[in-house]
């Protein structure tokens, strides 16, 4: 009798389970594995005048690796990421050992400050630093004397945008993992006679390197798909901001200004694959160093 | 494993440091540099905001003619705003129309969707379960910017873009959601709850509605806040998936608006319209960020904490 009853709650379970993780599942399929299977055949074939479209293998491939322009945005985020992510990450550390430092009304307001550009959307973000970079509209200009939107600086300007918007989400997650870390351990380091420096620097950072390997690879995701602020600012100085700025802004317009979809769809792949095989190779390398529980 | 609600409580109930006996003159010193270092970064966080206020009381002459951080004379607030509403027969209403659409319906089914596949992966045994999820944690890492042109690409074969389902259907899928519910309710849903309601004869499907939905929902309003700021802050997928004007959500309209402002190809330059524009689009963010903090915290700590 019980194990009858056991079987059909089983048969139940399996049942119930599949419907359950169904409409995901559909979802996973379509939208994620599809349009990458369909990214893959797209790249390798080429549209031809004579013959319409033929298999190429790695042409495309060959072709993007071979290009310059695809080559400069490339090396343009690497370069952007090499400087900005530790820039960002650094802030985003020493707010969140601040915050973690000092318990106060004025911390939990600096909290609530840092981390509202994070709730705003990029495109609005880019606006407003857009207006602020400006000459004709914003004070830096006037009080640095600096031209933010120059052919030299532009980057640096993207740089600052991604900063201001990202740097209280990473303080935040960093900050949580401060919090979860058992306070007896600072007050015996004081005891011992660290300064609350030493302490924030050699008790509490290694203590939270998991998480600061988590915000780093989530920015290196980020600037490699870097794509919607150099495109907002690209019409206050479009010699600067060229079509071909970063990868994914050159695969957008190879599809939709040449219609290379071919060609398009090698690089979003290739982009793709780079950041997916990148950051997994990075989360095993510092997993030994990561790996706190 | 960090659950949920430990996290969120860790912040409002932190014991108050007591330096008492050990230098009490150095840390003060520290204090104050804490602080100064603190107020020049909020300084910072909070300058573009400052900005965009008093801009928005501004007209086109007064953006360009006054001091950029300090209100000018007049004040054009209520003038700019009625511009809003009324330039090209009101389509910023349409935009935000739109926005709300995509970001309701897109939160709602996201979540739904993945509370229904949280909670299988977490609590029900079915043939294949450890294998699907093995993917989806192996596919949380796909880049979500790579997938948009194969996706617009794919979806045009089938005649599906340029509607409002180009935009709602991608939305629906979050594998992070997925991801965090399966977490919570492995951690703080009891085996031994479920198992009394079963054999109180209840179903499957009435357990997880009466017993698991109710012991989900912190984890639920987090994911469906995630999941909709997502879809309200979206601009790559619906750039590239709508042609039409009117179907536009806020990010992409307001970005053709400051496309022909620049370049000057639109009759006169709106740039005041734009500002207040930007200013009505964070609203509704910055209200729901101030009201809803402890969700966003719940969501940002358990990613970080697995």
């Amino acid at each position: 009798m019980k194990t009858t009853r056991r079987r059909t709650t089983k048969g139940r379970q399996a049942l119930t389970g599949w419907l359950f993780v169904a409409p995901f599942t559909l979802l996973l399929i379509a939208f994620l594995l599809l349009p990458m299977a369909y990214a893959l055949k797209l790249s390798l074939y080429r549209s031809t005048l004579v013959e319409g479209e033929v298999f190429a293998w790695f042409d495309n491939y060959r072709q993007a690796l071979g290009d310059p322009e695809f080559r400069s945005g490339v090396w343009r985020v690497l370069i952007f990421g090499l400087v900005q992510t530790p820039v960002m990450i650094g802030l985003a550390l020493l707010a969140a050992l601040l915050v973690d430092g000092v318990i106060s009304r004025f911390s939990r307001f600096f909290r609530l400050a840092a981390f509202v550009p994070y709730a705003v959307p990029v495109v609005i973000g880019t606006l407003m630093w857009g207006f602020l970079y400006s000459p004709n509209t914003g004070p830096l200009t006037a009080v640095t004397g600096i031209d933010f939107l120059s052919n030299n600086m532009v980057l640096a300007s993207l740089g600052n945008i991604v900063t201001w918007q990202w740097a209280g989400y990473n303080m935040i997650v960093l900050y949580a993992a401060l919090q979860g870390m058992p306070r007896e351990i600072y007050e015996s380091a004081k005891i011992d006679g660290a300064s609350e420096v030493q302490i924030a620097l050699r008790v509490k950072t290694p203590m939270i390197s998991a998480a600061l390997v988590l915000v780093t690879i989530f920015t290196i995701i980020g600037t490699l798909q870097f794509f919607t602020e150099p495109l907002l600012l690209q019409p206050l100085n479009p010699g600067a901001i060229t079509n071909s700025y970063t990868p994914n802004i050159y695969a957008y317009n190879q599809a939709f200004s040449f219609q290379q979809h071919n060609y398009s769809a090698a690089i979003s792949f290739l982009l793709g694959a780079v950041v997916f095989v990148g950051s997994y190779i990075f989360l095993y390398l510092t997993r030994r160093r990561s790996a706190l529980r | 494993m960090t659950t949920l609600t430990a996290a969120g409580a860790g912040t409002g109930t932190d014991t108050p440091r007591t330096d008492t006996w050990r230098a009490p003159a150095r840390p003060g010193a520290g204090r104050i540099s804490s602080y100064a270092v603190m107020a020049v970064m909020a300084v910072y966080f909070l300058l573009p905001f400052w900005w965009l206020l008093v801009a928005a009381t501004k007209d086109n002459d007064g953006l360009f003619g006054s001091a950029p951080l300090w209100f000018a004379g007049e004040n054009h607030f209520f003038d700019n705003l009625k511009v809003l509403f009324t330039h090209e027969n009101g389509v910023y209403l349409k935009w935000m129309r739109n926005s709300a659409l995509y970001s309701v319906v897109s939160g709602v089914g996201a979540t739904a969707i993945s509370a229904l596949a949280g909670y299988a992966f977490a609590k029900l045994r079915f043939p294949g379960r450890n294998a699907l999820f093995a993917a989806l944690l192996g596919l949380i890492m796909v880049p979500a910017t790579a997938l948009v042109l194969p996706t617009y690409l794919m979806m045009s074969q089938v005649g599906l873009v340029d509607s409002i389902w180009a935009v709602i259907l991608p939305s629906l899928l979050s594998p992070f959601g997925v991801y965090l519910l399966r977490v919570y309710v492995h951690d703080s849903v009891p085996d031994e709850m479920l198992e009394a309601a079963r054999i109180d004869g209840a179903g499957e499907l009435r357990v997880f509605r009466s017993v698991a939905l109710p012991a989900m929902r912190p984890a639920l309003v987090t994911v469906l806040l995630f999941t909709m700021v997502a879809t309200w802050n979206n601009f790559f997928l619906p750039l590239v998936m709508l042609s039409d004007n009117e179907l536009f959500p806020l990010t992409v309209g307001l970005r053709t608006w400051y496309m022909s402002a620049t370049l000057g190809n639109a009759g006169p330059a709106l740039f005041n319209v734009i500002v207040v524009g930007a200013l009505v689009a964070i609203l509704p963010l910055i209200v729901a960020f101030l009201l809803l903090q402890r969700y966003w915290r719940g969501g940002l700590t358990i990613g970080s904490l697995k």
